[in-house]
């Protein structure tokens, strides 16, 4: 019916006004769920976040339907005007909004529904305007059917491509720069087809290029940008970033601290890591003079192997750590080799990259000194390291005068956990000795150290130490009031409760 | 015309992506197993060759399921050494039977053992034998080695699209609704603890300790379903755990189940939920009581034909792998096969036993076995357990193989999924007849939706199928009297499967089978001391 009235000229008109409120549509729901998906994926919450960021955005696009009505003058030139601003805007707006949370520069949420709320009104106003501009070439009628319809069509399309395409493989941050782009070339698209109705207007021109420059460099430089941002959400330099099968490893430094990072989670500071190896190991190597074998089991970064090297009757340290890649690391790069003083190139040190539960199980050796320095007990496959099962597992291999000595979370922060642990090496029958040691960049930390019989603290160090010396050893054994022993139910396999008090009390801790 | 193609071209890239640029890649690859069916089919038109060779023996088991091994563990256990079992498949463990890949030991049936009740006193002396109950059998809550007690997270629910903790529906449920849930486990907790004037508990397990008081046994005249509709229960959720439960323990819906046989399931323990479990799930059982008999389970055996004389039991035995057939003649037989199976092998069935067999009905399982290259996600929710159940499947989740695997490192891993065949009657078998591909592509559909990415994890999917894997406690089935002719045995022979309690049950297997071998040697005049 409607090819019957049209005239070559609107179809021209129509055509390219009606493709543009496709492209317009998309990009719109674009920046909503964009700001959405960055807002669940940085704030957490993903119900909340995707609500008030669908109610700000609806809103703030009411605002601009309605603000369109005092829209005037040339109204194309008004339409790319708006386009450029869209496509500045939102396709800036995940890079900005990340850059900005990593940094901490300013009030994220803030800044959030701002952004949201100008990009909706911007947005807000481009279908009432492309309605006015059709409205002189179509009938009312058709006039509402096409724009509408397209404009759905145009929301159904991203609202698809989006999770499917668009999130898994360019990012969120590309993903609005490619959004930003289209509005951008909407604008020049429009510039150029209506040249005869616009006329030159040289500074349009120059606006629409730079943008559209712009927004090209950044798509192109997107991912040195993110890689930037995560830097600054680590504070400090990264030397080193990998994703091994186990663990995302990233190792910083600022000035000259080093920092190991496993899993987002800081494992230690070069600052002060002496402190917690020192505890953890000589207050046990210093009670066994006849100590000969020593196991380690997790340690891949060899400061504790370092510490135990120092005690010459040691023949031999057997290092089990699951991820091969970090034991490879502080092996052969000279930076992280010097940390260790080269200890995992000690000819004395065998590494075994297994899982220790399961090495444990297939092994016949004894040892005289067992040091468990895994990583906390925040999940269930993690909480196996600190079971009953597991503690029973251990003392098959540990001889009948030998110890063993667990790094046990903070009895401070986590004090139920803690003394969890302390209650879980009771129950597999071991003799316990808790301890604790503050370590700058942890806080107050704790060890427990077991055997079959009681444990004696040595009179001595004989080795050199900077922090563990004998007038320092008492007070490691005294537990103040604050992190004195409470009552806590034994971790088994089958119930894990360690899991979920280690949970509970961390995120007491974080939310504080 | 332009926006109708333009809305068309839109429409088509929009499917496109949804589809994905790929097409549906091939399914992985795998086995169909299951019962010997070629074999056992062949009960029907006995064509086996003439007996060559003659054995005797004074005591020959038919059947190495949980009840015939539980038999041959007791008379072993009992010095009486001088028994045959002869098994119809290539290994002993029926239902209990398990795979094994490079990745892990897998079941191919029965998967867990709740923690028995005082009443199971046979088989708590098992697990004390095999080391895993420690300390004194017969203690109100004794103490069991924690590496085959269920590793914690122990069971989640997929419902709405969330992975919530513990198998009651609660996501989204009104209070009104789980006040129900709650004046139902008050009313199992009651019926736990009910017990008759002879001090009977009102359910037992085994069964055959349940009190006969009129007023529990007139539950098993009703189903389930009715018996909640009755009392008031209309919350979904409540019907919806309860119907599982039947599905995951009979093989049946609730509404075609026994109440009695509902309510046993929810009052007959005390462990709290607590269950056994290991890698090969409860082939670990079937073994254990395998080794007690050494060598005297003979595999690849199917009895054709049994025909009582005057005081012994002539068994003729087709052995498949030499394609010969032996003759036993035993003094006690010992009959631990499905029951369903005496019309085809006795010369003369008794008249009582083809009427307690009438109407008797089997559920059919499929258990398919999907070797994964790392365990799936969890999009949203709680963490991966040992049993993932799903709210909207006819089918009941997966179980993890190496959930109690003492490892912590992630790798690959394999999940056996389950699906009772509820709806199938004995006429309607064609789906379980359907070949390993329909099955597989059946699997996968199903765990898609909490897992969309289950296909590209999948490495291989075997299947096994157990046409006959349980009786089911239909109305009627447990307490009116039809499983009289089997309970009592008679001179020469003895009944040892969970048939004859009616209940497809490790527990009832473990007791039929220690009852059998206890009469055995009563008969025999072997003293023993009882397991019971």
């Amino acid at each position: 019916m409607q090819r019957g009235r049209s005239t070559n000229n609107d179809a021209l008109m129509q055509r390219p006004l009606l493709v543009s409120v496709f492209i317009v549509a998309s990009c719109g729901l674009a920046y909503e769920l964009i700001a959405g998906a960055l807002a669940s994926y940085l704030l957490g919450d993903s119900v909340m976040q995707f609500s008030t960021v669908i109610g700000v955005y609806l809103f703030a696009m009411g605002i601009g339907s309605w603000l369109s009505k005092h829209v005037g003058g040339n109204l194309l030139v008004r339409f790319i005007q708006i386009e450029l601003l869209v496509g500045l805007l939102g396709g800036l707006s995940a890079g900005l909004l990340f850059l900005l949370f990593t940094l901490h520069a300013g009030p994220f949420r803030f800044t959030l529904y701002g952004l949201v709320l100008l990009i909706g009104i911007l947005v807000g106003l481009e279908i009432p305007l492309i309605m006015r501009i059709l409205k002189r070439e179509v009938a009312f009628k058709d006039l509402v059917a096409q724009v509408l319809t397209f404009d759905y069509v145009g929301a159904l399309a991203v609202s698809v491509l989006f999770p499917l395409l668009l999130a898994p493989h360019l990012g969120l941050v590309r993903s609005a720069l490619l959004f930003g782009l289209l509005n951008a070339a909407v604008a020049a698209w429009a510039l150029w087809l209506f040249r005869a109705q616009i006329g030159p207007l040289v500074l349009l021109r120059t606006q629409c290029v730079a943008v559209i420059a712009f927004l090209a460099l950044g798509f192109g430089f997107a991912g040195t940008f993110v890689s930037l941002a995560e830097a600054n959400l680590y504070n400090e330099d990264i030397v080193h970033a990998e994703t091994s099968p186990y663990q995302h490893i990233v190792i910083t430094r600022w000035r000259d601290e080093l920092r190991l990072y496993l899993n987002h989670n800081l494992q230690f500071s070069s600052r002060d890591e002496y402190r917690y190896h020192e505890a953890l190991v000589h207050p046990g190597m210093a009670a066994l003079p006849g100590a000969r074998r020593v196991l380690v089991l997790g340690g891949g970064d060899g400061m504790a192997a370092r510490e135990i090297l120092k005690y010459p009757q040691v023949e031999s340290i057997t290092l089990v750590d699951l991820d091969p890649r970090m034991t490879q690391l502080f092996s052969q790069s000279p930076m992280l080799a010097e940390l260790n003083r080269g200890a995992l190139g000690s000819p004395k040190l065998k590494i075994i990259n297994a899982d220790a539960l399961q090495w444990l199980e297939q092994t016949q050796e004894m040892f005289d000194f067992v040091v468990a320095d895994f990583p906390d007990p925040s999940n269930y496959s993690l909480g196996k390291l600190y079971s009953t099962a597991f503690y029973r597992l251990l003392k098959q291999h540990v001889a009948e005068t030998g110890l063993i000595v667990v790094q046990a979370t903070s009895p401070m922060y986590a004090r139920e956990s803690f003394w969890t642990v302390v209650a879980t090496l009771e129950a597999a029958g071991w003799q316990t000795t808790p301890y604790h040691a503050l370590v700058p960049s942890f806080g107050e930390w704790g060890y427990i150290l077991a055997g079959r019989r009681g444990y004696r603290p040595p009179a001595a160090i004989p080795v050199p130490t900077r922090f563990i010396t004998p007038d320092a050893l008492p007070a490691l054994f005294h537990f103040p009031a604050d992190m004195a022993r409470i009552p806590a139910e034994p971790n088994r396999l089958d119930n894990q409760n360690l899991v979920r008090v280690f949970e509970r009390e961390w995120g007491q801790v974080q939310t504080h | 015309m332009r926006r109708r193609e333009f809305l068309g071209a839109a429409s088509a890239a929009a499917m496109l992506a949804a589809c994905g640029s790929k097409a549906q890649p091939p399914l992985p690859p795998g086995t169909l197993s299951g019962a010997n069916d070629a074999l056992g089919h062949r009960l029907r038109q006995p064509d086996f060759p003439a007996p060559t060779e003659t054995r005797r023996t004074t005591v020959a088991i038919v059947g190495g399921g949980i009840g015939g091994l539980s038999a041959a563990w007791k008379l072993a256990r009992s010095g009486c050494d001088d028994f045959l079992l002869l098994e119809m498949e290539a290994e002993a463990g029926g239902n209990s039977r398990a795979g094994k890949n490079e990745v892990s030991a897998h079941p191919l049936g029965a998967h867990y053992l709740p923690l028995p009740p005082r009443e199971a006193r046979a088989t708590r002396q098992l697990l004390a034998e095999l080391g895993v109950l420690q300390g004194d059998p017969d203690a109100a809550h004794p103490v069991y080695d924690e590496r085959y007690l269920c590793h914690a997270p122990q069971e989640r629910l997929y419902t709405n699209g969330y992975w919530q903790d513990g198998l009651w529906p609660t996501l989204g449920v009104p209070k009104a609704e789980r006040a129900q849930y709650i004046r139902f486990q008050e009313y199992v907790g009651e019926l736990r603890h009910l017990r008759d004037s002879a001090g009977r508990r009102a359910f037992a397990l085994p069964l055959a300790l349940s009190s006969r008081d009129p007023k529990f046994l007139a539950l098993d005249r009703i189903t389930l379903r009715d018996w909640l509709l009755r009392e008031g229960y209309t919350a979904p959720g409540l019907y919806w755990l309860t119907d599982y439960a039947c599905r995951d323990d009979y093989g049946t819906a609730a509404a075609q189940t026994s109440a009695w046989a509902g309510l046993h399931y929810f009052a007959c323990r005390d462990g709290e939920g607590q269950v056994l479990t290991a890698p090969e799930g409860n082939a670990w059982l079937a073994r254990g009581l395998a080794r007690a008999s050494g060598g005297r389970v003979q595999p690849n055996a199917l009895v054709f034909r049994v025909e009582e004389r005057s005081n012994e039991h002539v068994c003729d035995v087709y052995l498949a792998a030499e394609d010969r057939s032996i003759r036993i003649i035993a003094r006690q037989l010992i009959w631990a096969a499905p029951l369903f199976l005496i019309p085809h092998v006795f010369a003369a069935p008794r008249p009582e036993w083809l009427a307690a067999i009438r109407g008797a009905e089997y559920a059919p399982w499929i258990v398919a076995n999907l070797t994964l290259k790392e365990a799936p996600q969890t999009r949203a929710g709680h963490s991966l357990a040992w049993d993932n159940v799903l709210h909207d499947s006819p089918a009941l989740g997966y179980v993890v193989a190496t959930h109690q695997q003492l490892r912590y490192a992630p790798g690959p891993t394999v999940i056996t999924w389950y699906r009772a065949l509820h709806e199938e009657s004995a006429s309607r078998r064609h789906r379980l007849l359907q070949g390993r591909d329909a099955w597989a592509a059946e699997v996968l559909a199903d765990l898609s939706r909490p897992h969309p990415e289950i296909r590209e994890l999948t490495t291989r999917i075997d299947i096994h199928r157990h046409a006959h894997a349980m009786i089911r406690p239909l109305p009627g089935r447990l307490w009116s009297g039809t499983r009289g002719g089997f309970e009592s045995g008679r001179a020469g022979i003895q009944f040892a499967h969970a048939d004859v309690s009616g209940l497809s049950l490790f527990e009832e297997a473990n007791f039929r089978g220690v009852l059998a071998a206890e009469r055995t040697l009563s008969r025999l005049g072997v003293s023993y001391a009882s397991s019971l």
